[in-house]
């Protein structure tokens, strides 16, 4: 069902198109993702699993995770989350076979996009990476796999913390409009619907490999390339945690704040970090009831301010409390919750059922490394920071010179923290190039003591600890 | 460990709480004119209401220190309840035998001055009614948040914290 009235957002949909799932003719709208306009039609099923035929959905709506995948006009692996629909598109389940034909020429040469800097991702870490790179002097190029710039930001409807400098006190969804603005009036090459698969290095030549609209190879020619492709939602595991129904906190955000689709009726939130809270209240003013928000942890994980904003309008949070199984066929029904003794055990008794059609999973994020891994960065497991991250100095460089991160990819933090991150690394990828003078230097120690001041409360604390442990692992 | 404080524990925090932890306004002031009284109890990096203070009655000395409001200084703008991230701003302001609340109300529908509305507490249980007085849209409001003032019989001052538009 899609969202015609919001307290806060006012969805402009694109031209109305009509794509055919197994050949059941489907409206969609121009901008809209093929798993978006899936869902706004009721079919929440996407994929049955090869052995045992368990019904699939959307899981994290990002490109992150495989639960989407489908056969597109006839090829398979299509992340539906991320490939817009058009009209005339024929979506099927998926068939991992290789296609024989699909018209595809052979020996088609692959574009060459050269420049500076190449910056991997187009979120809050890498909008700022790019801009700033460019005003100290860079060519930059930004390449990012989803069909908007933003990241995460278009779904943030809630304000920022932090300082006004920094936007707090602004919407997530504005910021993502500010800094798009920022890199489309600057001379930046912009690559959407692009996922960077490999990063290759000849001396100091350094080669991305990226496929544009999983059918384009693209090769960017650059001296350095800064990293920042977010995180991925993590899960926990519980009875029939993977029917359809239940999703990463992200998906739902994602189909509700972004695509304007209403992802259910009622709602069970697993985790009560920031995520969770934010999420429960964006669920409301979407019009979906929150049963409750569950929390393994003795406390509220998340700041005080977004748990009140849902307990007054009646949701309750449970501290304490686990998720044991869902129920339903094709899809979520029910969700069985209890209470947990400190041995993290159920205790008998105090079993609880909620008939839902929405269960959401906050329990954390890891970060994205994969690309920083196949390019032969250091990694280094850091719970604090979220987990496998690559070793980097305070100029976000990696072990491998030329190769920077920023963001989420650098280790599960905020927004804010992910902008000045990002700041950090364009203007130490164009130092290192030789192409900044050295009048940058006192950006990036401002960026730093920016950085210094909002993690040092106890918010910040663990990553402060784990961020150490990265410069200790440099000696 | 140390102790978890219950409005961690359970996601709200009752006046005795809160108030152990910045001063309550007096009554004299209370009646004078509308002051605000942050509910922002932990240390987190967030400045807006302090920079958007006309008065700097938002005394923080450092971005993670909880915000107190000198309420001698504040004048009753409203702006930190505009601008407040965490919509943890309230104003209260005493007349005669009612309370006015004022508070942000970032749900559909908005209701109109005059409207009675359902009052919650900061369970969300329903504690009686009250009648709204003033609307502040999101377009008119500083912070995209809108803000509504409403009327309550004056020993709910310290319990209503959000309403719920009823209409048939």
């Amino acid at each position: 069902m899609r969202i015609n009235e919001h307290p806060i957002l006012s969805f402009k949909r694109g031209r109305e198109i009509t794509i055919y799932y197994k050949g059941r003719p489907i409206k969609a709208y121009e901008g809209e993702t093929i798993a978006a306009a899936l869902h706004a039609a009721g079919i929440k099923v996407l994929n049955y699993s090869r052995v045992r035929k368990r019904p699939r959905g959307l899981f994290c709506a990002i490109g992150k995770c495989s639960s989407c995948l489908m056969t597109v006009n006839g090829i398979p692996n299509v992340r539906t989350c991320i490939t817009l629909a058009e009209d005339g598109m024929k979506i099927e389940e998926n068939k991992p076979v290789l296609p024989k034909d699909i018209g595809y020429k052979e020996n088609r040469k692959a574009e060459k996009v050269q420049a500076d800097i190449i910056v991997i991702g187009g979120g809050p870490a890498g909008l700022m990476a790019a801009i700033n790179a460019h005003d100290a002097g860079a060519k930059v190029v930004l390449i990012d796999e989803n069909p908007m710039l933003g990241g995460q930001l278009v779904k943030q409807t809630h304000k920022f913390f932090g300082k006004r400098e920094q936007f707090a006190g602004i919407r997530g969804i504005k910021i993502a409009e500010i800094l798009e603005e920022e890199v489309r009036k600057r001379d930046i090459n912009v690559y959407l619907e692009t996922s960077a698969v490999g990063i290759f290095q000849n001396g100091n030549e350094k080669l991305v490999v990226g496929v544009r609209k999983e059918k384009e190879l693209i090769e960017f020619h650059g001296r350095a390339v800064i990293v920042a492709t977010g995180a991925m939602e993590k899960t926990v595991p519980f009875e029939n945690n993977d029917l359809p129904g239940i999703y990463g906190a992200g998906a739902i955000q994602t189909l509700m704040n972004t695509y304007g689709i209403k992802p259910g009726g009622r709602a069970l939130i697993v985790g009560a970090g920031n995520v969770g809270l934010i999420l429960a209240y964006q669920l409301i003013q979407a019009g979906v009831e929150v049963k409750a928000i569950v929390e393994a942890m003795p406390r509220i994980g998340g700041y005080f301010v977004h748990a009140a904003k849902v307990r007054r309008l009646g949701v309750p949070i449970l501290t304490r409390h686990t998720i044991l199984k869902a129920e339903g066929k094709e899809r979520v029904e029910r969700a069985v919750i209890a209470e947990i003794d400190e041995k993290w055990q159920p205790i008998p008794g105090t079993k609880k059922e909620f008939e839902v059609d929405l269960i959401a999973i906050a329990v954390g994020l890891r970060p994205s490394v994969e690309l920083l891994q196949q390019a032969g960065c250091q990694i280094k497991y850091v719970r604090e920071l979220g987990g496998h991250i690559a070793i980097r100095d305070e100029w976000m460089e990696t072990t491998v010179r030329g190769i920077f991160v920023a963001g989420d990819t650098a280790g599960i933090e905020e927004a804010t923290t992910a902008m000045l991150e990002g700041k950090i690394a364009g203007i130490a990828a164009a130092l290192r190039l030789g192409i900044a003078d050295e009048n940058w230097i006192g950006e990036i120690e401002k960026a730093q003591r920016d950085l210094e001041e909002f993690r040092s409360g106890p918010f910040g604390k663990h990553v402060v600890e784990g961020i150490k442990k990265l410069l200790e692992a440099l000696q | 460990m140390s102790e978890i404080p219950n409005y961690l524990r359970f996601g709200y925090i009752t006046p005795e709480e809160l108030f152990s932890i910045i001063p309550k306004p007096s009554e004299d002031r209370l009646r004078k004119r509308p002051v605000a009284v942050p509910e922002c109890p932990q240390q987190i990096p967030c400045t807006p209401c302090k920079e958007i203070c006309p008065t700097n009655a938002v005394i923080m000395e450092h971005p993670n220190d909880i915000p107190k409001v000198d309420y001698e200084k504040c004048i009753g703008c409203s702006l930190c309840v505009q601008v407040c991230p965490g919509l943890a701003f309230f104003m209260i302001h005493y007349v005669g035998d009612r309370a006015r609340i004022t508070m942000p109300h970032e749900l559909l529908p908005l209701p109109k001055p005059g409207e009675e509305v359902v009052l919650l507490d900061r369970v969300g249980e329903k504690v009686g009614k009250g009648k709204v007085v003033s609307v502040v849209p999101r377009e008119k409001a500083r912070g995209d948040t809108p803000i509504i003032t409403v009327e309550v019989p004056i020993e709910l001052a310290w319990d209503v914290r959000a309403v719920k538009v009823v209409r048939e």
